[in-house]
């Protein structure tokens, strides 16, 4: 043993003497190890023996033994490398493991002695732009070829020979659009003899408006974008209009960072436009719970917390989910850091309330009419700072905020508040009184009660206390089952004062249920001709219910903010140290200003600056793994220690770079640079000998081969079929699913009601997407079911994936129709098989295919023809040919290569 | 981290499917290797993949597993635990320290305690209590262990039927039957793995999630049979397009993707062949095993079964001739058990009568026919709710129901487990004199699923899966085995 020891001595001693010049990286060197066989144990919860190793400060601390387990310089003084040279096996490191090699000993010596240098992990690193490597071959036209190349070269490997044309194209145009490339578009790019002509089709796809709905599907996984709010229930949702802002964003090649930043906080941008509120839908996509006795305040938690999780992942691909109950097993985040981030999302209005307020309305055209009619009114008599004022009356009038709600009235007296489930509103009785938290009531002309009505009553307001003076009252005789509004004047009154209401009435009973108060200010211009019409207009926006309500973040009133702590072990009832906004140690300073209610906007405005490089490299590894199949960082949903290295570190802080500066972050110009390499534009086919060397494609040596999404799946059929409708945005649509699936639904009326017209033929990412019963064809091809955000589709291959493409309605539906086209087009049964692959794969028959086809045609004509019945119930006309050719269609639409790029 | 690993593993896992690995075990036939570090863990199947082997470390005693879940959670105050100073206290006012810091879904203010409204007996010879409610199983119950003081956090329908099927009460975690085809692959290479059967008019609150495969492979995903329509969604040939037909047409769709495999050389291609050959076979295979009119007039006697119909009946003959089949997770889900009392239908004194009615021959048949066919040795058959209910009468919105009913309560409630290893004719825990809370033996959710995977032969703190960034387990970071249930 001692000799072994020796020997050990001796190879470091040898290590060190031999590589002086180069210290040794934490990152490549020392960290593999620490994470592979100690931080199991030693990390970032489990510490056993006083001593961590995800923080150098904790590493270097005194132990619970009261030994140093690490002392920088001063291997000799380290307890670590007495102990994993141990020969005692209760005491050898690590425990119940197999021994670290001699090798890894020397290098951990090698690195005390050297200082002990902890490195971040490698994305939390800034970035520098990379060398593009210069190839022995000559220099390659575009840069991703560069890197490609030079890491086959490592491997002595060659990339694959170009593509068919046509391959290419189809490729191309399902990775761009999600759609098959149009025959005409294809006829052009074959005959087209320009070089540029690759590049035109490419310019051509991208600006397509097919463009756009294809990438909104990737998005709205991460979005977890849909149509219903989730659990029990699963009531409609209407958030669609958010659907439309994701795809017109990719339409118009919104930059990046305006992308991201607009959806965690667009509502606080300066004067913000409509679409910037409307981004913010992004995280009223959370799921909220309206079972019956469900805690409001428990599931809007629930809803924060996600929020959270849905920020780092879909953003920072990071992953907060373990640091929601304790500090981070691995990587260098403590258990505050989630609560500093849930501090920046804990402050909005919303709070899992079943009308799922606060919501930026649209106004259908009359009213529209006067909503811009009263902001302009209120621009153009504004005294001061107009933008600011008109701001004020957006909120009031397209947002209903800032609302006072039942949770913050005190001093309530028969007033019955059950906050549960599908109730939050107070319910009063004769005699009710109530307080409503203290506010500036400088300039305040008016409250409006927002209720339901059950019995008439009366209210009076009075200034500071139940016997304060009475400063507003008025009769409520008005409304009934639907929320109301009814404005009482105010006396004028100044500074920060409370109001008490107290409801009178005859009769026995609830007399209303009080959902919410609003503060009005006076509406400038008093003195202005036209002045009577337009306050009029305030009360008609407000009881207009007939218009598009789609739920958005607004931060709350500064009197209503709540405080933030941690909970203790991620339990929410039991609250620990109270937390600001903030990000961890490890990021950059989130520098936030005085007014908390700005936090979001901080955020958002930290996470996409130049100083964060964990945006960019996150962002663009995304659009990478959509055109290659894979990520350059294969987990694109976690950039942490435990995440997948990166295949290619050079290449992705290249792009990142190149993404953030040359391109100003334009998805358009990312995607055009990334499929016009020619690292994308190589074939597909595989040897032996190259699948067993590289199974999974990681190096790039062909180009990747991808079963279409369950959206293309779809979209595919209807459009080689010609039953594509290209009608865009709207509400979701209801195509032909089996009938009875929503039928268990507890507690819910909804109903599947199939779309008539064109509405039957649009694309897959228009689909009502009900979270507790998705469309079959989305769950049978692995589509998410927007329960929580996916960054990654796990790819399955199953026997209901074929019973789906066999005998889906919708796809016979598709058959029969291009069936009819071939028969009509073609004369011979050889000439509808060459017609259906040139509509299908977009190139002649195969020998195989040639032959199986007509084979199965014979088969099903001569089975037809003695039982016309049977053509009939296929096809709904009694021909065996039309018959016999939809089998044949149906055929066409199971192939490998038709469900695949 | 080990991302490339999980892909293999989920094909290594989709292939498993469709290998008799675990009746090879049983047997002794196949490559066996030994399991644990320690050497005297099972053999584990030549076929299971290497994080699962490390998890599969006892000897299995259950093959399958049959779980009833009454969704709505019923009164184990009325069925099981049988209480009779609570029938002394019933009509006065619960006093405030039953009620002081607690949670409840529905009670408001003071509400009364409310006696049990069924007759109590003891039973066979482990002298189990069973209430008149059900005359049947009462016969039963010394094949069955009860577990008396089972609780959980959650009191809301959803939220506690997610943590008892995915050990989460959130939804995207995988459920158990995920969990367990996952880790032991199916027996039969016709039908799903894990299949789940719903009756009682309406799917259990927490809806598919119950059955979702969360992060694991899709291919684990529960899938519904249906008594109406396709028993499975598309299992059906289109009206005009004949077995004969079907047949040749997935003939010639597999000619073509062989050329293409071979030109290609992509090995999903081999896959999608076999998945639509194995598509062809389900299409017999699944009608088959869903067509009860073909079974003996003294079955249809037993479960009280009507050919045709959905019900809890069928569904109990159904999970029978699934389970002989060799469906690994074979899950039910009877709905309506959310007795309040706001209406005759949801009363302790009526609705709960009627559905015991339903549930009591068919599920005592169950467990005879399994015991009879020499299956409940290897059959894990469990039956619970998502929570029990309250010793108080509910008073929601402070106002009396005109009916008996009792609110949401997860302090304790009943389940009970037979067949597949378990100590039959025990009872294991217990609750105080009213039935609030368990006093002795109480056991979590996590405790209840830990033990079903060990009799199934995992150890549920290693049976894990790499998932953003953790490793995710069924029993979350809690569980514990409850040894007295073995047997």
């Amino acid at each position: 043993m001692l000799f072994r020891n020796l020997m050990v001595l001796i190879g470091c001693l040898v290590l060190v003497t031999c590589a002086q010049e180069t210290p040794l990286s934490y990152n490549t060197h020392i960290r593999p190890i620490f994470n592979a066989k100690c931080v199991g144990c030693h990390g970032g919860v489990k510490q056993a023996g006083g001593f961590g190793l995800v923080f150098r400060e904790d590493a270097l601390v005194e132990t619970s033994s009261g030994k140093r387990a690490i002392v920088p310089g001063k291997p000799g003084q380290s307890e670590l490398l007495r102990r994993i040279k141990h020969e005692d096996p209760e005491l050898r490191m690590p425990l119940d493991g197999a021994p670290l090699t001699e090798e890894e000993t020397a290098l951990i010596h090698r690195w005390i002695e050297e200082g002990a240098q902890w490195e971040e992990h490698w994305a939390y690193l800034p970035m520098t732009k990379p060398q593009v490597p210069v190839l022995d071959d000559g220099p390659a036209e575009n840069p991703i070829d560069a890197f490609i190349r030079s890491r086959l070269q490592k491997d002595s490997l060659v990339p694959a020979s170009a593509p068919k044309k046509h391959e290419l194209l189809r490729r191309l145009s399902l990775d761009l659009t999600g759609l098959p490339p149009d025959p005409e578009m294809l006829r052009r790019f074959l005959e087209d003899p320009d070089e540029a002509a690759y590049e035109k089709v490419v310019d051509e796809l991208l600006a397509s408006p097919a463009f756009g709905e294809h990438w909104a599907s990737m998005w709205l996984d991460l979005a977890r974008y849909a149509d219903s709010r989730g659990y029990e229930r699963d009531q409609a949702r209407s958030i669609w209009q958010y659907r439309d802002w994701v795809i017109r964003a990719f339409n118009e090649d919104l930059p990046y960072d305006a992308f991201a930043r607009n959806q965690l906080a667009g509502d606080l941008l300066p004067e913000p436009t409509r679409e910037e509120r409307l981004a913010t839908a992004f995280h009223r996509n959370a799921l909220s719970n309206d079972e019956g006795g469900t805690d409001n305040e428990e599931y809007r938690v629930v809803t924060v917390i996600d929020r959270v999780n849905t920020t780092w992942e879909a953003f920072l691909g990071t992953t907060m989910a373990c640091v929601q109950c304790h500090g981070h097993p691995y990587d260098p985040l403590r258990q505050e850091a989630f609560y500093q981030s849930y501090a920046v999302f804990n402050n909005t209005a919303d709070h899992d309330h079943v009308t799922e307020a606060p919501y930026l309305i649209t106004y259908r055209e009359k009213d529209e009419k006067k909503a811009r009619k009263l902001e302009d009114w209120v621009r153009e008599h504004a005294e001061e700072e107009a933008g600011a004022q008109v701001q004020k009356w957006v909120d009031m009038i397209r947002v209903r905020e800032p609302r006072v709600r039942p949770y913050q009235f005190t001093e309530v007296v028969n007033g019955v508040f059950t906050d549960r489930g599908d109730e939050d509103w107070m319910f009063l009785t004769d005699g009710a009184s109530l307080r409503l938290p203290p506010q500036d009531l400088t300039g305040i002309a008016t409250l409006h009660l927002n209720y339901r009505l059950y019995k008439h009553a009366r209210v009076e307001v009075r200034l500071g206390s139940l016997d304060g003076p009475l400063v507003g009252e008025e009769v409520l005789d008005e409304g009934g089952w639907s929320y109301n509004y009814h404005r009482i004047h105010l006396l004028p009154t100044k500074g920060e004062q409370a109001l008490y209401l107290r409801f009178y009435s005859e009769e026995e009973g609830r007399l209303l249920g009080l959902y919410g108060v609003l503060y009005q200010e006076e509406l400038p211009g008093e003195t202005a001709p036209g002045y009577a019409e337009i306050e009029a207009f305030i009360d008609d926006l407000l009881a207009a219910n007939d218009s598009v309500r789609t739920p958005v973040m607004a931060e709350l009133a500064p009197v209503s903010r709540r405080t933030t702590t941690v909970f203790q072990r991620g339990n929410w009832l039991v609250p620990g140290d109270t937390v600001q906004a903030g990000v961890a140690a490890i990021f950059p300073t989130l520098e936030t200003s005085a007014d908390p209610g700005q936090d979001r906007l901080a955020f958002a405005n930290w996470m996409v600056a130049p100083e964060n490089p964990l945006f960019a490299r996150v962002g663009v590894n995304r659009f990478w793994a959509q055109i290659f199949g894979r990520g350059i960082v294969e987990t694109t949903e976690d950039f942490g220690s435990q995440g997948a290295a990166p295949t290619h570190p050079e290449l992705l802080d290249w792009l990142a770079v190149t993404f953030s500066d040359d391109l100003a972050w334009q998805p358009k110009a990312l995607i055009r640079l990334l499929v016009t390499s020619e690292t994308y534009r190589q074939s597909a086919e595989l040897s032996p000998e190259l699948l067993a060397r590289d199974p999974h494609n990681q190096l790039l040596a062909r180009a990747p081969r991808k079963r279409l999404a369950a959206e293309q799946v779809r979209d595919q059929v209807l459009a080689v079929s010609g039953l594509l409708s290209d009608k865009m945005y709207g509400p979701g649509v209801m195509p032909v699913q089996p009938d009875g699936l929503w039928d268990g639904v507890p507690y819910s009326g909804m109903r599947w009601q199939t779309s008539t017209g064109e509405d039957r033929y649009r694309r897959a990412v228009y689909t009502y997407l009900r979270r507790s019963v998705p469309h079959p064809s989305l769950t049978t091809f692995d589509g998410s079911n927007r329960q929580a955000c996916l960054s990654r589709r796990v790819e399955t291959n199953t026997p209901l994936q074929a019973l789906m493409t066999l005998n889906d309605p919708a796809v016979l539906e598709c058959a029969v129709f291009l069936a009819k086209d071939l028969a009509e087009r073609f004369e011979t049964t050889n000439a509808r098989i060459e017609g259906l692959m040139q509509r299908t794969l977009f190139r002649k028959a195969t020998v195989t295919e040639t032959e199986s086809l007509n084979a199965l045609y014979d088969e099903a004509l001569v089975d037809y023809q003695t039982n016309l019945p049977a053509a009939k119930a296929l096809t709904g006309v009694a021909s065996p040919e039309l018959a016999a050719l939809t089998l044949v269609v149906n055929a066409a639409f199971n192939l490998d290569a038709f469900l695949t790029t | 981290m080990s991302n490339f690993h999980q892909e293999a593993h989920h094909r290594q896992a989709a292939l498993n499917t469709r290998r008799l690995f675990l009746r090879q075990c049983a047997l002794g036939m196949g490559g066996l290797a030994l399991g644990g570090l320690t050497g005297c863990g099972p053999a584990v199947p030549s076929g299971m993949p290497a994080g699962v082997a490390e998890a599969f470390r006892f000897a299995p005693r259950a093959r399958r597993v049959i779980y009833l879940h009454m969704a709505g959670a019923p009164s184990q105050l009325e069925m099981f635990d049988h209480k009779p100073e609570l029938a002394k206290l019933h009509d006065k006012d619960c006093p405030p320290s039953l009620l002081a810091g607690k949670r409840f879904a529905f009670i408001q203010g003071t509400p009364k305690m409310l006696g049990p409204q069924a007759n109590f007996a003891q039973h066979g010879q482990s002298g189990a209590w069973v209430s008149d409610l059900l005359p049947h199983f009462s016969q039963m119950v010394d094949e069955v262990a009860f577990l008396k003081a089972v609780h959980t956090e959650e009191f809301n329908h959803a939220p506690a039927q997610l943590l008892m099927q995915t050990g989460s009460p959130r939804v995207g975690r995988p459920s158990m039957g995920s969990w367990v085809t996952y880790g032991l692959g199916s027996d039969n290479e016709n039908l799903p793995g894990f299949i789940v059967l719903a009756s009682g008019g309406q799917e259990p609150s927490a809806g598919k999630s119950l059955w979702g495969s969360g992060f694991l492979p899709s291919v684990h995903q529960g899938v519904q049979c249906r008594s109406a329509g396709d028993p499975i969604l598309y299992l059906n040939d289109p009206d005009g397009v004949s077995r004969d037909l079907r047949g040749r047409s997935i003939a010639a769709i597999n000619a073509i993707n062989q050329k293409q495999y071979e030109q290609v050389g992509d090995p999903e291609t081999l896959t999608r062949i076999k998945q639509y050959e194995m598509a062809f076979k389900m299409q017999v295979s699944v009608p088959e095993v869903m067509d009860i009119s073909q079974e003996p007039a003294y079955i249809h006697e037993l479960y009280g079964t009507e050919p045709g119909k959905s019900s809890f009946a069928n569904d109990c003959l159904l999970a029978r001739r699934l389970a002989e089949s060799g469906v690994r997770f074979i899950q039910l889900y009877n709905w309506g058990w959310d007795d309040h009392g706001t209406n005759k239908g949801t009363s302790l004194q009526h609705g709960l009568r009627d559905r015991c009615q339903r549930i009591d021959r068919p599920m005592t048949a169950l467990l005879k026919d399994l015991k009879q066919r020499g299956m409940l040795e290897d059959t894990l058959v469990v039956w619970g709710g998502e929570f029990g209910r309250t010793p108080m009468r509910e008073n929601r919105g402070g106002v009396t129901m005109p009916f008996f009913g009792r609110d949401h309560h997860g302090e304790a409630f009943t389940m009970w487990m037979a067949g597949g290893g378990v100590r039959p004719g025990i009872t294991y825990g217990e609750t105080d004199a009213i039935g609030y809370a368990g006093v002795r033996d109480r056991a979590h959710v996590h405790d209840v699923q830990a033990t079903m995977l060990h009799l199934l032969g995992f150890d549920h703190e290693r049976f894990t899966y790499a998932f953003q960034g953790r490793d995710y387990r069924l029993t979350d970071v809690a569980g514990r085995v409850i040894d007295r249930l073995v047997g």
